[in-house]
């Protein structure tokens, strides 16, 4: 029999965000995952499966569809739904879709509001979900770094950042006033270096977009947009080319920033990073917008 | 797959040792505490920063938000980086716990930033409980403060062992060893009964960098340890895995009829494929027969591990119960002493309900007396009726029904608990458990009166008396039976009271004479009375004719919330319904003194409430009354 020793640092990790899982399912009714795809929610996946199994998810997985996410990151997302057999929502906020609401008309920040925050909005509220599982971290983003891991939402979805229930040890409070939910992150103790990490050890499958490859961008305030289909708009002057580049986060393809990398695998990605001198969030626009953003858009209800 | 050089890597890097490395590495989750204006933030963004953690596009930002304040040689206000929150830069203060991240050579490192401010000292032990070690900061110019006290007792009671006492700004007061000394010797007197394992102090300078990662050649005279190297080689193991093996029930898996397993994540100890184990509450024995994970069947799990069990036999199992080995079991008892820090501005006292949640287990419980309150000053115990926000106190707890739990300090994971407000759903306090009380050594419930209020909030509800009057056939029980399926559904204690079911036993010796009549109410209001006092809330269905006799309900009542409810329906309605044909009894003479035929009815001239039962059906009475009376739930009601 081998000696009894401590969990390593990312079994640790991994038996922290299983634990928060099995609790929402045991103390929520209507509980629901927010998949949007990218490398956490890949994580996230894959902690939930190990969380339940043998059972499936005993949850539905909610993707927000704007209709503007990369066409590699929809094929992904409906091969792993196939592959894992959960159970996959999607939604995209008809009257932004009737309105033609796009990044290019309407503005980063406003198109983010339709087409993200009210159309999660309007998800929660139809599914009646009592609480939303999220892969956002606290290394990510200041606010986020203090946000709890059983986060409350009063009955408009808005988080009340000076009134947040204290969290002590691992014992969540999970009560609920009729109409408030809970969103809740079992990531939350994640580097980004521990997401890779964690992807490479234990083979966890992601989107191509990561990996390096000849894509077609163009440049544009200093961001690296790739044109993803026919519906890009050009500026004038702007003429797309050809160049080696991944993408750090994933999101709407208008609004993410490519960098210019030869990284192709796991390994040279995690080397790359390791030597990065920027943020990951940079490469996301609507971050930008001013100081403080972010909580301003969580107060709102973005994830 | 393209065929990428990656320039980054260095020709000699294998990516597999360097990832064995990263996951080899420890881990050290610490927090930062100590009076506001100490300068916590800025040692953490002086942390981040030595360690090179600060990325270029936030630098920049940084640098763009530094403007107008207090700056280092690097022109960068190091706090903008952790006070992330827009109301805290606004007001230069940090209210909430912020985690940051960094790491070195060789650890890794959580930090929690905690607030100094006195009304955030709950957020401070939220910030504590999950740390294995505490940098205080003092202000070497303010020596320490009454914060830092609190804090450090805070420390002490959540069960943090490795202080680091981090004498910040010393270059203000020019790098002067007797001030150094002067706090450390001070720190070291106050501090010597809070059960410490190590404390250093450090002399500091967080905005300047002396004695943060290298000697600082400002402080010739200075020979300990500087602060990152020593949090790089503190040894903080907490043996989790050799203590007594606990294994709360999470969430039960039962994918289908063949499977049925226990998922729940180790607390501590080992527990191994052929264990034999026992269920706290239950008692019931069985074996490990499996121990389930997705990566495949495993034949030991420790502490920490979040896992499946399966057992050899069909056991009653569910989520909340605690499995342990037969020889060391936890406490199984419904009572126990704990510590308690409150963290609301809603008081505590004794005889509240509440909800307590510990591991999995969620129970209503009492604090059945509050044996002290400790001053964070002295030390000293104070007696205590109550405990305010951020108060610390000694006190009993009862829960409904038993729990299992160990002593704290011998199982920080089992002996944690919160208690949470059955109304508003908040987080109240944070306890930790000092030993079970069994049966036979008595709760000291002298300490308090067990009174109306009492009782009625362990039953999570005001004691009150709604007392229906109307003419027989008016509707009276009809509503006052709606009302009572309303409360009991909101899982609230009532009883009705009514005229046939007493008549029946405690007044069958009372005829309808009028002095018959006023005995007859006079005990009923006596009853309601008594069950009022015993915490009911008592509907009192009674035709009540004379003003006189209700007013002396209401006397008898005394300081009991009471509420006239007038059922209002004429005379000739109820005279069409008469359900028990007693109004055509009546007019044939057959019953004598019969209240609207032969005896006058005297209607309220001040009920709280009046329903007219010819016009609205029962249910809207009784939703019209249950929202007047007891509209802000029973806990509130008038």
């Amino acid at each position: 029999m081998t000696e009894p020793k401590n969990l390593s640092h990312l079994k640790a990790l991994e038996s922290e965000s299983i634990e928060i899982f099995r609790e929402v399912a045991a103390s929520f009714e209507r509980p629901v995952m927010m998949y949007s795809i990218g490398k956490d929610s890949s994580v996230l996946l894959h902690l939930a499966r190990k969380a339940f199994f043998p059972s499936r998810i005993p949850f539905p997985l909610l993707h927000i569809d704007t209709t503007w996410k990369f066409q590699e990151m929809i094929e992904f997302r409906d091969r792993m739904a196939t592959q894992h057999g959960f159970e996959l929502l999607v939604h995209t906020n008809p009257e932004g879709l009737a309105a033609n609401v796009n990044p290019f008309d309407h503005g980063s920040s406003r198109y983010t509001d339709i087409m993200k925050t009210q159309a999660l909005r309007q998800a929660l509220n139809a599914g009646k979900y009592d609480a939303a599982i999220g892969g956002a971290r606290r290394d990510e983003e200041k606010s986020r770094a203090k946000e709890r891991i059983f986060s409350h939402r009063n009955a408009q979805h808005a988080w009340d950042p000076k009134n947040q229930r204290p969290e002590l040890w691992r014992i969540f409070n999970t009560r609920l006033a009729p109409g408030e939910s809970m969103r809740v992150f079992p990531l939350s103790n994640w580097t980004e270096l521990d997401i890779w990490t964690y992807i490479y050890s234990e083979g966890i499958e992601i989107t191509p977009l990561y990996f390096a490859r000849k894509r077609p961008v163009v440049e544009r305030s200093g961001t690296l947009i790739m044109i993803d289909d026919d519906r890009f708009r050009f500026e004038p002057g702007e003429t797309p080319s050809d160049r080696m580049v991944r993408f750090r986060t994933l999101g709407c393809y208008p609004l993410t920033g490519a960098i210019p990398s030869t990284a192709s695998d796991l390994p040279s990605i995690i080397m790359e990073m390791q030597a990065s001198r920027t943020s990951e969030r940079e490469g996301r626009l609507i971050d930008s917008d001013s100081v403080g953003s972010m909580e301003k858009k969580k107060q709102e209800g973005y994830f | 797959m393209m065929n990428v050089a990656a320039p980054i890597r260095s020709p000699d890097t294998d990516i597999d040792l360097w990832l064995a490395q990263q996951t080899e590495k420890g881990l050290l989750r610490f927090l930062t505490c100590g009076s506001v204006d100490d300068g916590k933030s800025t040692l953490i963004g002086r942390l981040l920063y030595d360690s090179q953690l600060i990325l270029d596009d936030q630098l920049a930002s940084l640098r763009k938000e530094s403007r107008n304040r207090m700056v280092g040689d690097e022109g960068i206000d190091f706090s903008l980086l952790v006070d992330g929150l827009a109301a805290e830069r606004e007001q230069g203060i940090t209210i909430d716990v912020a985690y940051r991240f960094f790491s070195t050579d060789k650890r890794k490192f959580i930090v929690a930033d905690t607030p100094g401010h006195e009304q955030y000292t709950r957020n401070m032990a939220t910030g504590a409980s999950n740390a294995d070690l505490a940098i205080v900061l003092i202000d070497a110019r303010k020596g320490v403060l009454v914060q830092t006290r609190r804090h450090s007792f805070i420390l002490s009671l959540i069960g943090v062992k490795h202080v680091v006492l981090a004498i910040n700004k010393i270059d203000l007061v020019g790098y002067d060893p007797d001030v150094f000394n002067a706090i450390e010797s001070e720190y070291r007197a106050f501090a010597k009964d809070l059960g410490f394992e190590t404390l250093v102090a450090i002399p500091v300078s967080a905005l300047k960098g002396d004695n943060i990662l290298m000697p600082s050649p400002n402080m010739g005279w200075y020979r300990g340890p500087q602060l990152v190297p020593y949090l790089e080689t503190i040894e903080v193991a907490s043996d989790r895995t050799s203590k007594p093996m606990r294994f709360p029930v999470q969430w039960v898996n039962r994918p289908n009829l063949d499977f049925r397993g226990f998922s729940g994540t180790v607390a501590s100890g080992v527990v191994s494929v052929g264990d034999d184990v026992l269920v706290a509450a239950s008692r019931k024995p069985a074996k490990v027969a499996r121990i389930v994970t997705m990566d495949g069947d495993i034949s030991m799990a420790v502490a920490g591990h979040a896992v499946t069990l399966v057992l050899d036999r069909e056991v009653d199992i569910s989520r909340g119960d605690v499995l342990s080995h037969p020889g060391e079991t936890p406490e199984f008892s419904n009572q126990f002493q704990a510590r308690m820090v409150w963290m609301s501005d809603e008081t505590a006292f004794p005889g509240r309900s509440y909800l307590l949640k510990i591991g999995a287990q969620l129970v209503p419980a009492t604090i059945t007396d509050l044996k002290f309150r400790t001053n964070v000053n002295t030390l000293e115990h104070t007696s205590a009726k109550t405990l305010e926000l951020n108060e610390v106190g000694t006190l009993t707890i009862a829960t409904d029904k038993p729990i299992a739990f160990d002593a704290y300090a011998s199982n920080g994971l089992t002996g944690a608990f919160i208690l949470i407000d059955r109304i508003s759903n908040a987080t109240l306090g944070a306890g930790v458990i000092d030993f079970g009380l069994r049966r036979a050594q008595n709760l000291s419930w002298q300490s308090f009166d067990v009174n109306r209020t009492v009782r009625a909030e362990m039953k999570g509800q005001t004691a009150s008396i709604v007392w229906f009057t109307g003419l027989s056939g008016s509707g009276k029980s009809t509503v006052a039976n709606l009302v009572e399926k309303k409360l009991a559904a909101e899982g609230h204690h009532a009883y009705i009271l009514d005229g046939d079911n007493v008549r029946h036993g405690l007044n069958k010796d009372l005829g309808f004479t009028e002095e018959a009549r006023v005995e007859n109410i006079r005990r009923v209001a006596e009853v309601a009375r008594l069950m009022a006092d015993a915490g009911l809330i008592v509907l009192v269905s009674f035709i009540s004719p004379f003003r006189n006799e209700r007013r002396l309900a209401r006397e008898i009542a005394g300081d009991i919330p009471f509420t006239e409810v007038y059922v209002d329906t004429p005379l000739a309605v109820c005279e069409a319904r008469d359900p028990k044909g007693l109004y055509a009894r009546a007019r044939r003479g057959e019953i004598k003194n019969f209240t609207g035929i032969d005896s006058p009815f005297e209607p309220p001239e001040h009920a709280e409430m009046v329903l007219h039962g010819a016009v609205e059906t029962p249910e809207a009475m009784a939703e019209a009354l249950y929202e007047q009376v007891f509209g802000r739930g029973p806990g509130y009601s008038i």
